[in-house]
């Protein structure tokens, strides 16, 4: 990819900047998920969690294209979503801990983090179960007048689910701005995506009129100008979309998955690991184009390291909510 | 006939409202649309999403004239996709407008559970009180329109069990318009129950801007010697049923809790302890029910006071038949509830 040639100085420098910025969040989101895998193998966690990691270039890639105030709903796999929009590792580790000081005052763990201030609806541990959300969200933007774009964040799994299709529909007829995002990483918990899945993915986007692209999932620059043509049309009025982004799940369905030959072969993890990281290759096209150095890269990596451990031990230290607290926010 | 809406009220008002002789009378359908009416005029954030609810103003013609004042930007005709207009209806809410959901046939709720008990009701609780779902969704309730078993059943029990919903269950024209208007200007998801056979109710509505506070029972009339709890239509019932039980030399209080959740239970109880009998009438099946839940909170609220057990009318344990000498007999009538009340005050 060419990216200075035909820019002036200035866009070259926003644009590296942009690049190191995504390469900064897409090394938080991984060394994020790695903690919380510490975390749960050293019992601190109560619960489970769902990692993010391999496919950070699509929460990175498409939040770089939405503004601040732009709405997003997440998954049950949601922390990299969670921090690509913006939020604070320590309130996201005080919350998996289920501690006072997380982002939902403990009350909703790590499948339910949301966050008015980042324009997070939150994360929906129903496959499926945020698309109504997202586009209601839409319509309010459409409505009053905004400009603000919604995007669904959704597993290949969600696929199955009627209401996804019922909202689509909707959203096309209303021409709202909502960008349904199927992040399919292959497997729809221990079985894989061709086994619940018929026919083409994307012509479920145009059977109604919805814009339907495909991208590369682990090329997180591929992800973020597909996203932001997207947007922009979205945002323009000129209706949703529907973004496949062909990704992978480095590790289990969740924490606990840890034997997974049965459904898929440690060669084939070994491949997508080795030749198809997201981060690694972003680094090592930053450092070819000669926009960033090694140094500088592995710089990033150990800044985000220290800002991590420093993140988890604030949640530890950080106390659990008083038994009182239990039935407080059932009703606004 | 086994039972009918009664077109006058001749019952004693609650505590909130008594009408003059000229009260101007609605219907109840013409209640809940001046509510909407009104409220719509006062904030341009409500808007009202569902299927023919434009122009046709829903098969009820609830709606009649809306669209026509608001516009096809606010009065939103939708596809037949519940469980996707009531998601759109959940986000909306808490992206800034006050949908007001119209689910046709409050059978139709089961297509709308997951956006009902597991979004809109849990949204505020899981994000710890950072979001709110301020909608609204309407639907209707009630057999005895000859529709069968998949458009007459009353499932407000349903919604009634999970935490973070309010259900309001109106049973005349002024309460409906009082409480919806409490109902469009809450901050919680609240599902609103109509019973489909009482939109030609009549009954005095002021044309005031007035609200009927959540979680306050109306005393729908006074008595000493049994107090029958009911609920939406069945609150008609009650009274029918109470006019049989004075000429029968039984005084009945009847009281309508107008909500389940919130749920005022000392009126209930204090009734109770005051008739020391208790029946309680609900539209929906008994078992596992409201009648199941009133009762249980009156037997242990009055338990000390009560000279019988409380009794609980529902409706029968069937799928709502076609055939109208079927159908008759699955609902609680006037008299099914006037001998049931005198039978529990040991003059059957």
């Amino acid at each position: 990819m060419t990216i200075a040639t035909e820019h002036s100085k200035t866009d070259a420098k926003t644009e590296v900047q942009q690049w190191v910025r995504a390469y900064r969040r897409m090394v938080m989101i991984r060394l994020f998920e790695e903690q919380v895998n510490e975390l749960y193998t050293r019992a601190l966690m109560p619960g489970l969690a769902h990692l993010y990691v391999g496919q950070e270039a699509v929460a990175v890639g498409i939040c770089e294209a939405l503004r601040p105030n732009d709405y997003i709903t997440s998954t049950h796999r949601g922390h990299g979503h969670c921090l690509a929009k913006g939020a604070s590792p320590d309130r996201m580790f005080a919350e998996l801990l289920g501690k006072e000081a997380g982002y939902c005052r403990g009350k909703g763990g790590s499948m339910h983090i949301a966050d008015p201030a980042t324009g997070n609806l939150g994360a929906n541990a129903i496959v499926g179960g945020s698309a109504g959300i997202a586009t209601g969200a839409a319509l309010s933007s459409k409505r009053l007048g905004t400009e603000q774009v919604a995007v669904c964040f959704f597993g290949e799994g969600a696929l199955g689910q009627g209401v996804l299709y019922e909202v689509m529909n909707l959203a096309s007829l209303w021409k709202l701005p909502v960008i349904y995002v199927c992040e399919n990483n292959l497997y729809t918990e221990y079985t894989h995506y061709s086994e619940t899945t018929a026919g083409d993915i994307l012509a479920r986007g145009t059977a109604f009129g919805v814009q339907a692209e495909s991208v590369d999932g682990q090329d997180v620059r591929a992800v973020y100008t597909t996203a932001k043509k997207l947007i922009d049309r979205a945002r323009k009025g000129e209706g949703p979309a529907l973004l496949l982004c062909n990704t992978y799940r480095y590790t289990g369905h969740h924490v606990g998955d840890i034997n997974r030959e049965y459904y898929r072969s440690k060669q084939e993890e070994h491949l997508w690991k080795t030749e198809r990281d997201p981060i690694q290759n972003l680094g090592n096209s930053l450092i070819a184009q000669k926009l960033a150095d090694a140094a500088t890269l592995e710089g990033i990596k150990s800044e985000v390291r220290g800002e991590m451990k420093a993140a988890v031990d604030f949640a530890l230290a950080s106390p659990y909510p008083t038994t009182d607290q239990v039935g407080q926010n059932v009703y606004a | 006939m086994l039972w009918r809406l009664r077109t006058q009220l001749q019952t004693k008002w609650g505590k909130t409202f008594m009408p003059e002789a000229a009260e101007r009378e609605l219907t109840f359908a013409q209640a809940v649309r001046e509510a909407l009416a009104e409220e719509m005029r006062l904030d341009s954030r409500v808007c009202i999403f569902g299927e023919d609810v434009a122009e046709a103003g829903t098969p009820f013609k609830v709606l009649s004239g809306l669209v026509e004042e608001f516009g096809a930007e606010r009065v939103i005709d939708t596809p037949i996709s519940e469980a996707g207009f009531t998601g759109v209806g959940v986000g909306a809410a808490m992206t800034g407008l006050r949908p007001v959901v119209d689910i046709m046939f409050g059978d139709f709720l089961t297509l709308t559970m997951d956006q009902m008990v597991n979004q809109a009701a849990k949204v505020h609780y899981m994000s710890g009180g950072t979001w709110k779902v301020p909608m609204v969704l309407r639907t209707t309730l009630g057999a005895t329109r000859r529709s069968a078993a998949q458009h007459s059943q009353s499932l407000h029990a349903w919604l009634s069990h999970v935490p973070g919903l309010k259900v309001v269950l109106p049973s005349t024209p002024y309460d409906a318009k009082g409480l919806l208007k409490t109902a469009i200007r809450d901050e919680n998801p609240v599902v609103f129950f109509e019973d489909k056979m009482m939109y030609k109710l009549k009954g005095p509505v002021p044309a005031d801007d007035y609200t009927i506070p959540f979680g306050v029972a109306d005393i729908k009339r006074v008595g000493s010697d049994i107090t029958i709890v009911a609920t939406s239509s069945m609150v008609q019932v009650a009274l029918g049923a109470a006019e049989l039980l004075e000429k029968a030399g039984i005084s009945a209080e009847v009281i309508d809790p107008r909500t389940t959740w919130p749920l005022d239970e000392k009126t209930m109880i204090e009734s109770a302890k005051k008739t020391s009998r208790a029946i309680v009438v609900d539209e929906g099946y008994g078992r596992y029910g409201v009648t199941g839940e009133i009762a249980a909170v009156i037997a242990e609220g009055a338990f000390y006071n009560l000279e019988a057990p409380v009794k609980r009318m529902g409706a029968m344990h069937v799928p709502i038949p076609f055939s109208p000498p079927l159908e008759d007999v699955t609902v609680p009538t006037e008299q099914t509830v006037f001998e049931a009340a005198r039978a529990l005050c040991g003059k059957a």
